[in-house]
């Protein structure tokens, strides 16, 4: 039988996991597809899993009251979507929808906190991954408040 | 001669150096709500003649002043030459208000070029940010008219919204092509816009550029360049393939006013192109 465990084991996210927290990981995962507009996650609702995105595009939104929806960050292929399963409360705080057809790995988040509380290493190799993760987000994030384009002639 | 490649190509100055030739506006063209660009002709046959990608010119309008400004046309079409500037003060705003058939004084090419030798069989990453593209499209409307002379070509641009990215028609043409890779950003957009959203450094990862065979060419802000510099050499690119273009108050063009000194250069003369491992100090020195 066909496993994600190839494609999960090649992404740079999850590259150089001991083969036996990759298998904890693929009894996580599952394929997914989501048609443009449909959303993968809205703003309040428990946030249960994270995604890696194999092909397509999505949209992080917020909405601005009396404004409307607003793009604040995409996502594409190869990239890693949505750590809020890993905080509590679990809930998501933004919502993410998808801008054109997306295929992606889906991470389940109940079922891999359960491992994580199981075996604290597998936990620790999750979390040094996503603090990578985070910060690079937060950089970029931080770069976008500056306002970096604003002054060259 | 350390901060520049062996290739560039370097303005010699000319005798009359000081003296404007005449030059009449051809076409006007909106880009975005505070930046255009002009397609200017020499008036009297007399012209600047040739110029190299990232040269800039220094143009003269009647009774406002001069400002440097970069050359973004096509190098091979020197006759043709437009520039794309940004309503910024009392010169760039006198210019914006020129229309087909008004005069315009022009100084130039000046300054140092990208490093287009150096790139020849490698791959080649443009990374622009806002108004820094149009010093850059002459190096990429080149490198695609030669497209035969490199690897992989990457094009990475970022602006603040939709309606702030330059050259939109022939973004789109670029982005249409199968033999180079476009990525593009803007910091925030409306849910009808399709592309990437965040800032440039974020299309870095998405790029399969090889980068200990890549020549970088990164311009915009120098706060966009200082931390996409940062992040290309945390990838594995070697400071002394990567350059930047440099923007400070220049005056003369030639380096004899000294109104552009930066560290032991002067941005118009040994720029406004640098390699990256000669000026990387300098770009931390909060005085300079």
């Amino acid at each position: 039988m066909e496993t994600l465990e190839p494609i999960l084991a090649e992404h740079p996210f999850l590259k150089g996991l001991p083969d036996h927290y990759l298998e904890m990981v693929v009894g996580c995962a599952s394929n997914v597809v989501f048609e443009p507009d449909q959303f993968l996650f809205r703003d309040g609702q428990e946030a249960d899993s994270f995604y890696i995105i194999r092909k397509g595009r999505v949209a992080l939104e917020i909405f601005i009251p009396g404004a409307g929806p607003l793009a604040i960050d995409t996502y594409s292929d190869g990239e890693v979507l949505g750590w809020s399963w890993l905080v509590p409360p679990y809930h998501w705080h933004y919502d993410a929808r998808a801008s054109e057809q997306v295929r992606a790995i889906s991470l389940d988040g109940r079922c891999l906190r359960g491992k994580c509380e199981q075996d604290m290493g597998f936990g620790y190799e999750l979390l040094k991954r996503f603090a990578h993760l985070m910060e690079r987000r937060l950089h970029a994030t931080r770069l976008q408040l500056l306002d970096v384009y604003g002054t060259r002639r | 001669m350390e901060h520049v490649a062996e290739h560039q190509v370097r303005a010699h100055a000319p005798a009359n150096t000081m003296r404007p030739l005449s030059y009449r506006v051809r076409q006007y063209r909106a880009e975005t709500e505070d930046t255009f660009s002009i397609m200017i002709e020499p008036e009297d046959g007399q012209s600047i003649g040739r110029f190299a990608p990232g040269q800039f010119n220094m143009l003269y309008a009647h009774g406002a002043g001069e400002s440097a400004i970069s050359i973004s046309s096509d190098p091979r079409h020197p006759r043709e030459l437009w520039h794309t500037i940004r309503r910024a003060g009392i010169v760039t705003n006198a210019i914006g208000r020129l229309r087909k058939g008004d005069w315009i004084g022009v100084r130039g090419p000046y300054g140092a070029s990208w490093p287009m030798h150096e790139a020849q069989g490698k791959d080649v990453l443009i990374v622009a940010g806002g108004i820094g593209l149009a010093p850059l499209r002459p190096a990429l409307l080149q490198i695609l008219a030669e497209r035969h002379k490199y690897e992989g070509i990457f094009l990475l641009y970022g602006a603040r919204t939709p309606d702030d990215l330059l050259f939109r028609r022939q973004l789109e043409q670029w982005r249409g092509r199968l033999d180079a890779h476009v990525g593009v950003t803007v910091d925030r957009a409306p849910t009808t816009w399709r592309g990437e959203v965040g800032v440039v450094t974020t299309l870095i990862p998405l790029a399969p550029f090889n980068p200990l065979r890549t020549v970088a060419m990164i311009c915009g802000p120098e706060l966009m360049m200082r931390f996409t510099a940062r992040d290309l050499i945390d990838d594995g690119v070697p400071m002394d393939q990567i350059y930047i273009s440099m923007e400070r108050n220049m005056k003369c063009g030639i380096g004899f006013c000294g109104h552009c000194q930066w560290g032991r250069y002067f941005v118009c003369k040994d720029g406004p192109v640098f390699r990256y491992d000669s000026v990387q100090a300098l770009m931390g020195i909060r005085e300079l």
